[in-house]
């Protein structure tokens, strides 16, 4: 049961950083909502990688192009790293920070959106008359 | 991975938290922020590897290069 063991270790861990806070401990409070965050993490990297090796065999036996959903793949995992890093400065109320991170993210996934924006005007192009 | 790291830094905030305490009730205020930063220092590079390491899974799994 992971399950448990995930909210068993989200709540020790929020019992945790409260105390820290308690005792005006903010930089640790923040290292250990991180850690809980990367742990969290650790544990699910397995079906996460599961789940993706299903729909790119899925997306194979559909004929799908390929680079698109690759594309697709790369937008999903910056936008987990991006939430990674903006929650973390949220938390620590760096509010300004925070958005400049998820700045960053959006232009980037734009950039990598780029293509398939091009393919879908060339395809309307093509069907119009 | 394990938990322990979780309670390692949280053991390692609160005792600090107290040497802070008792260094600024003897008038060492200068100590007691080396002693902070210090363990910001030392708590940092257990997490920093961590984070590499996320971050690589991340990139593998998503394909991100």
């Amino acid at each position: 049961m992971e399950i448990v063991q995930i909210v068993g270790i989200g709540i020790i861990s929020t019992i945790l950083v409260i105390l820290l806070k308690q005792s005006n401990r903010l930089e640790f409070a923040l290292l250990v909502s991180t850690i809980t965050g990367l742990i969290i993490f650790a544990l699910v990297i397995d079906k996460i990688k599961y789940i993706v090796d299903t729909l790119g065999n899925l997306a194979r036996n559909a004929n799908m192009e390929f680079t698109y959903f690759s594309t697709i793949l790369k937008i999903i995992g910056i936008a987990y790293i991006v939430e990674f890093g903006a929650q973390i400065s949220r938390d620590a109320g760096e509010n300004a920070i925070a958005s400049k991170i998820e700045l960053g993210g959006k232009v980037i996934m734009m950039v990598l959106a780029m293509p398939i924006i091009l393919a879908l005007l060339d395809l309307i192009l093509k069907i119009l008359p | 991975m394990d938990i322990s790291l979780i309670f390692k830094i949280a053991s390692i905030g609160i005792l600090l938290g107290i040497l802070n305490i008792i260094l600024d009730k003897a008038d060492k205020k200068e100590f007691s922020y080396i002693v902070t930063l210090v363990g910001v220092i030392i708590v940092f590079g257990m997490v920093i590897t961590l984070i590499s390491r996320l971050f690589d899974n991340i990139r593998a799994i998503f394909q991100l290069y």
